[in-house]
């Protein structure tokens, strides 16, 4: 069965194809980060108007690359995320589907991001811990089955993604300046500072990354020397603290789980160094998304899509964008 | 000709269909549910004339100006239609609808509509009724504050619209403030539309905000 996957929950627009038989075919994104990067952060009027601009161009591209001329189903992220967006996509994919008479799968973003490994060749298989970080979550999931989420720990402020761009824009790397912050902790020194590990010392495997971001800033202020080496410094620092605090909940809740594959998904999974240290320091088997699947993407959707195709799961003609949308029981 | 045209543009929402010269409609008042209300009144519309989307000859909607968001499931909606069948598109005014249904109503030739843009604008246009009953644009229409507009003086201008609910209301005697657009009035100026070829494909069926200003 084929399915086509939409995915416009917040600046990036996602179109795919995903065949249950073949895989996946095409996919496509068009981010619109050069959009907001004048405004400093996502501006969601904005993100809104050019959806509805590039959603079409893409899936004709994405259908014309699959060769596709009939779909089974039509999948789309109805949420969490910014409402406008979503309704674009939810608009779009919901009368797609109803012209063509096929089912309308509305897929829940986070979901979409914990199978998007599911899309690699070599892809883990049920029950998965996962932890998903990324600008809008850090959350430890324990994945029995599909559809069967639990979720064990999440930040309690600031997503992982959101402490390195606020990280970044503190250090004046403009914005979203969180790719950025990692390439500069390249060429910092490690032991120069030590940041603490928030929320390490305390039981339970929740996370709050804010206090980290005034750490940086009280730091740099401090520095009579703020330069390129300092700052570098200071972006080593920053994203050991945070990796080595992303590891030390994985280990705490593969233990208390007893899980024996971890999923990391989302933005900050195609971080290279958090890559490294989790392969290096955990001894279980870890997949990751491509790192283009790890931000938002139309794949995850598609492949999402199907599962719930699979499962019965369609939408009713009266369609939905949910700006806030629980996962679990 | 078969056509099917919809607004959501405002607090109403509502679908007609268009076959061979008659109009069926539905439409409800019905603020912030027209993600729920608009795909059902298309597919009632269609099955109670034994139709599928794909069977239509072309597709119509209230472009704008109205609510950002209504504006946008709208132009969504027909957009997914027009692309999965592979029909044209004519983006309608909902300000020219509103005049078109004061002249189907109560003959009124020169209309002044008017559309609560709130922050204390309106959207506003005004149109005069062509040889054939159709509603032509008389100057651009625009975003702007009641007070900046001045009311034309050659001839007798009904006003039509939420617009004239606001500071409007105090420059002219004759107006309807209770009325939104509809998919009903949008038909005739489809029609012209599509005889006139003035239509679109399925990713040009864009939404026409008028306030770009919006960070």
């Amino acid at each position: 069965m084929r399915v086509l996957g939409i995915e416009t929950s917040c600046d990036e627009t996602g179109v795919a194809v995903y065949d249950t038989e073949q895989g996946l075919l095409a996919h496509t994104l068009y981010s619109q980060v050069d959009l907001h990067a004048q405004y400093g952060g996502v501006v969601p009027e904005l993100a809104s108007r050019d959806h509805v601009r590039k959603l079409i161009p893409l899936i004709k591209q994405v259908l014309a690359e699959s060769e596709t001329n009939k779909v089974d189903a039509v999948a789309y992220t109805a949420g969490p995320g910014l409402i406008g967006a979503l309704l674009v996509g939810v608009s779009v994919g919901r009368s797609l589907a109803w012209t063509w008479q096929v089912p309308a799968i509305g897929v829940h973003h986070i979901e979409g991001h914990l199978l998007a490994p599911m899309l690699e060749e070599a892809a883990p298989n049920f029950p998965f811990l996962a932890l998903l970080v990324s600008g809008g979550h850090t959350q430890l999931i324990e994945v029995a089955a599909w559809g069967k989420y639990k979720i064990l720990g999440e930040s309690l402020d600031d997503a992982a993604g959101e402490a390195f761009d606020k990280t970044a824009k503190l250090l004046g790397l403009g914005y979203p300046g969180g790719p950025a912050l990692a390439e500069l902790a390249l060429r910092g020194n490690p032991n120069r500072f030590d940041f603490p590990r928030p929320m390490t010392q305390r039981p339970g495997l929740d996370f709050s990354f804010s206090g980290l971001k005034t750490h940086v800033l009280t730091t740099w202020n401090k520095q009579e020397q703020q330069d390129e080496q300092t700052r570098a410094d200071i972006a080593r620092a920053f994203e050991d603290a945070v990796i080595d605090t992303l590891v030390i909940k994985c280990r705490r809740a593969i233990k208390q789980t007893k899980l024996k594959t971890l999923v990391i998904a989302g933005g900050v999974a195609a971080n290279k160094r958090l890559r490294s240290s989790f392969n290096e320091k955990l001894n279980i088997n870890i997949y990751y998304p491509r790192p283009i699947f790890c931000t938002d993407n139309g794949a995850m959707i598609a492949y999402a899509g199907a599962l719930r195709l699979l499962n019965n799961q369609s939408e009713a003609l009266a369609f939905k964008a949910y700006a806030r949308w629980s996962m679990f029981d | 000709m078969k056509l099917l045209a919809i607004d959501t543009a405002t607090e109403a929402c509502s679908c007609a269909l268009f076959i061979d010269g008659e109009i069926q409609q539905r439409s409800e008042i019905a603020p912030r549910q027209h993600t729920n209300l608009i795909l059902p009144m298309a597919d009632e519309l269609l099955k109670a004339a034994d139709l599928t989307a794909n069977q239509l000859d072309g597709l119509a909607f209230g472009r704008g100006p109205g609510s950002f968001t209504g504006l946008r499931i709208a132009s969504g909606v027909i957009q997914g239609i027009a692309f999965a069948a592979d029909i044209p598109v004519a983006p309608i005014s909902c300000l020219a609808a509103l005049a078109q249904a004061a002249y189907i109503q109560n003959s009124s030739e020169k209309v002044l509509a008017a559309i609560d843009a709130r922050m204390d604008e309106v959207y506003f246009g005004s149109y005069i009724v062509d040889q054939q009953g159709i509603m032509r644009s008389h100057d651009e229409e625009r975003v702007c504050k009641p007070e900046s507009i001045k009311i034309p003086e050659n001839g007798q201008w009904y006003g039509v619209g939420s617009g004239w609910a606001t500071k409007l209301g105090e420059k002219l005697e004759s107006y309807d403030a209770d009325k939104y657009p509809q998919a009903a009035a949008i038909i005739p100026l489809a029609v012209t539309a599509f005889k006139e070829g003035n239509v679109v494909s399925a990713e040009q069926a864009l939404p026409v905000y008028l306030r770009n200003k919006v960070t």
